[in-house]
């Protein structure tokens, strides 16, 4: 397990970028070889969405021979709705970037048939060659995608339904009508982004401080999802300051020890091939 | 994964690098456009699973909805009021107005005699827009039943009232199918029964050439009435105890869900710019920038036939001859646009609704025209940042441009 801690958001979400660059054009993708990127929503990676379209937008990235599979969508909410995590995707990300439409796979909340939906979604995953890099965020509860606390650290593609605290954090997004937020939604399971290669987590701010705690410092506990990664073999957790809080000085200490292992991982391409 | 083309939909094209003009809000994003309808990107992008056939730069530039203008009386030399060769007429200026961003508009026809009304009103018809110029919505029949007492540049002897009810509406006009809106003065006789009819057949009522007082607007509103034509110009002045006309854009006393809109000549003439102001700030969405463009328009200083008269043009102004009334305008629509920007300080957003979602909205044609939302026609046109039109485009067909874009 790598602790990669930064300064600010925005240093987290520039390295962020940096890292996904790295390992795209590392793996050299082509029209018989895809690269697999799983992709969160919400507000932590907006930051990271941004500097990868500037990356592409500067003609240092494409994303033409990149598939996307995203962690999750709420259930009956209709797609065009502006909180749909497909709405969040086409204006923040998809929009802007050389993705092909086929390329870019979301959860359907809407499908007639739910549990089919999952089940497809996990034959497509694999289908694909599973996922290279998954990247994930989690709620102060230590949730990682929808994955509530208390859900199976074995969990599958699945419909959940949501905890009574997510549903309230979530009101403000529909009016500050309850009874317009979504209770109900698809969400990849904890074994699902576990089968990926790698998982890079981002944790920012100090209201998250004490689930990174949680995540790197006790033991894998399925109140706390996101505990789980500490048994993957690749996972990068990606933080800032503020999101330290509650960790040990020592834990501090020792990862910031590393960063210089950690910055080799990011460097600009153009410099890996001077090498 | 394929271009939208190649699945047998049609060429799909996409404008990017520009800011587009939406919800009243100018904002960076591309316009799709697919069959000369505006397109829903995601839908494309996640029900079709399709991308555009063909990018087109547009450096920049802002797109906004193509100008609709629902009062030109002619313009390029040609006046919609007389006989002689008014097919030829609608024509030219169709294509004329396309330089100026006008993709849409109501010819119109001044106070007339009803054996000309009978003869002209046929040959004008509704047709949707092209490369050969700007679609037609239906005729803006401004008179014969207005007060002569304002009747501004219109013949006084040709004036008529309805004493009889619509019936007189009919014997005057004859077929009235390719009647889109009429101006009428409400305190005539009948005329709340009249503008009752009207509005049954879908025509629109404007209220103008009038004095009437601010009760009797009301009541023409009440009836169905939905439109103020030319603000100020052929109306009784505002007045603090009775503002008259002018006085309906602040009105308590009509329905709640009438929505009441004023033509507004911003040709820097016929409107003073402190006027222009007083109408913008109290009733920002209800201005609809009219030209009232006549055949001087976009010709040379001089003397001219206008309906029964002779009117002078020297420089941007138009009179009646051996008189100080004004005949009308010289102004193309897109220079009303960005003198009324100017002069009210609304911006850009504002100023280009008050030239294409109001005056659609007037006409009930909003879930076509007039906007740039999903599902609509694809008339717009490419603007730089000082709203000069660079480009003019019809149901997503290129038909205008200002140079090589």
């Amino acid at each position: 397990m790598r602790l990669v801690i930064h300064e600010n958001y925005d240093e987290v979400s520039l390295w962020a970028a940096k890292y996904v660059r790295r390992s795209i054009i590392n793996f050299n993708p082509g029209p018989d070889k895809y690269f697999t990127l799983g992709l969160p929503t919400g507000s932590t990676p907006l930051g990271m969405y941004k500097k990868l379209i500037e990356f592409h937008k500067a003609g240092k990235l494409s994303f033409r021979y990149v598939k996307t599979f995203n962690m999750d969508e709420y259930v009956a909410l209709p797609r065009e709705h502006p909180e749909s995590y497909h709405s969040f995707m086409w204006e923040n990300f998809f929009k802007h970037i050389d993705i092909q439409p086929d390329n870019a796979h979301l959860l359907d909340g809407n499908a007639e048939d739910l549990e089919k939906e999952c089940t497809n979604y996990e034959k497509i995953i694999k289908e694909a060659g599973g996922i290279r890099l998954f990247i994930g965020g989690i709620g102060p509860d230590g949730h990682i995608a929808f994955n509530e606390p208390g859900s199976s650290l074995v969990s599958r593609t699945r419909v959940k339904t949501l905890a009574q605290d997510t549903i309230l954090a979530n009101a403000r997004f529909f009016g500050n009508d309850l009874k317009k937020v979504p209770t109900q939604a698809l969400t990849v399971g904890v074994g699902t982004v576990m089968d990926a290669d790698e998982v890079m987590i981002l944790i920012t701010g100090a209201h998250k401080a004490f689930a990174l705690h949680k995540a790197i410092e006790e033991g894998v506990n399925h109140m706390w999802t996101v505990s789980a990664f500490q048994q993957h073999p690749r996972t990068i957790f990606l933080c800032d300051e503020d999101a330290t809080m509650e960790l040990r000085v020592r834990t501090v200490k020792y990862f910031k020890g590393l960063m210089q292992i950690h910055n080799k991982l990011v460097e600009d391409p153009d410099v890996i091939k001077v090498d | 994964m394929a271009p939208s083309s190649a699945t047998g939909a049609g060429i799909l094209y996409q404008y990017t690098n520009c800011r587009i003009l939406r919800g009243g809000k100018i904002f960076r994003d591309d316009l799709w456009v697919r069959n000369g309808i505006i397109m829903d990107p995601e839908i494309l992008f996640y029900v079709e699973k399709v991308y555009a056939d063909e990018k087109i730069d547009c450096q920049n530039m802002i797109i906004a909805p193509g100008f609709i203008d629902v009062q030109i009386n002619g313009g390029f030399g040609y006046d919609f009021s007389t006989d002689a060769n008014v097919e030829e007429g609608v024509k030219k200026v169709a294509h004329g107005i396309l330089a100026h961003g006008v993709t849409s508009f109501c010819p119109t026809v001044i106070t007339s005699t009803p054996e000309f009304y009978k003869k002209l009103l046929p040959r004008i018809k509704k047709c949707n827009g092209s490369e050969k110029g700007a679609g037609v919505i239906g005729i803006h029949v401004e008179g014969p039943f207005i007060s002569s007492e304002r009747i501004g540049a219109h013949p006084k002897q040709l004036v008529r009232d309805f004493d009889n009810g619509f019936s007189d509406v009919l014997t005057t006009y004859g077929d009235i199918t390719n009647i889109a809106i009429v101006t009428l003065a409400p305190e005539k006789k009948n005329s709340l029964s009249v503008i009752e009819d009207f509005c049954k057949r879908g025509i629109v009522v404007s209220v103008g050439h009038s004095s009437a007082n601010l009760v009797e607007g009301e009541e023409a509103v009440r009836s169905g009435a939905r439109f103020i034509t030319h603000l100020f110009n052929c109306m009784l002045p505002f007045h603090h105890r009775d503002p008259h006309l002018v006085g309906l854009l602040t009105s308590e006393k009509l329905p709640r869900n009438r929505h009441i809109y004023y033509g507004i000549i911003a040709d820097g003439i016929h409107t003073h710019p402190a006027a222009l102001r007083i109408a913008q700030r109290v009733h920002p969405k209800g201005t609809v920038l009219i030209t009232d463009a006549i055949q001087a328009m976009g010709l040379p200083d001089g003397t001219y036939p206008f309906g029964e008269q002779t009117i002078v043009v020297e420089g941007q102004r138009s009179y009646i001859k051996g008189t100080n009334t004004l005949a009308g305008s010289t102004a193309t629509l897109d220079t009303c646009v960005r003198l009324f920007a100017k002069q009210t300080d609304c911006g850009p957003e504002l100023a280009l609704e008050a030239a294409s979602l109001h005056p659609a909205q007037l006409m009930g044609i909003e879930d076509r025209k007039g906007t740039l939302n999903f599902g609509t026609d694809a008339d717009f046109v490419l603007l730089d940042d000082s709203l000069n039109v660079k480009a003019t485009y019809i149901a997503g067909k290129c038909v205008y441009t200002a140079d090589a874009i």
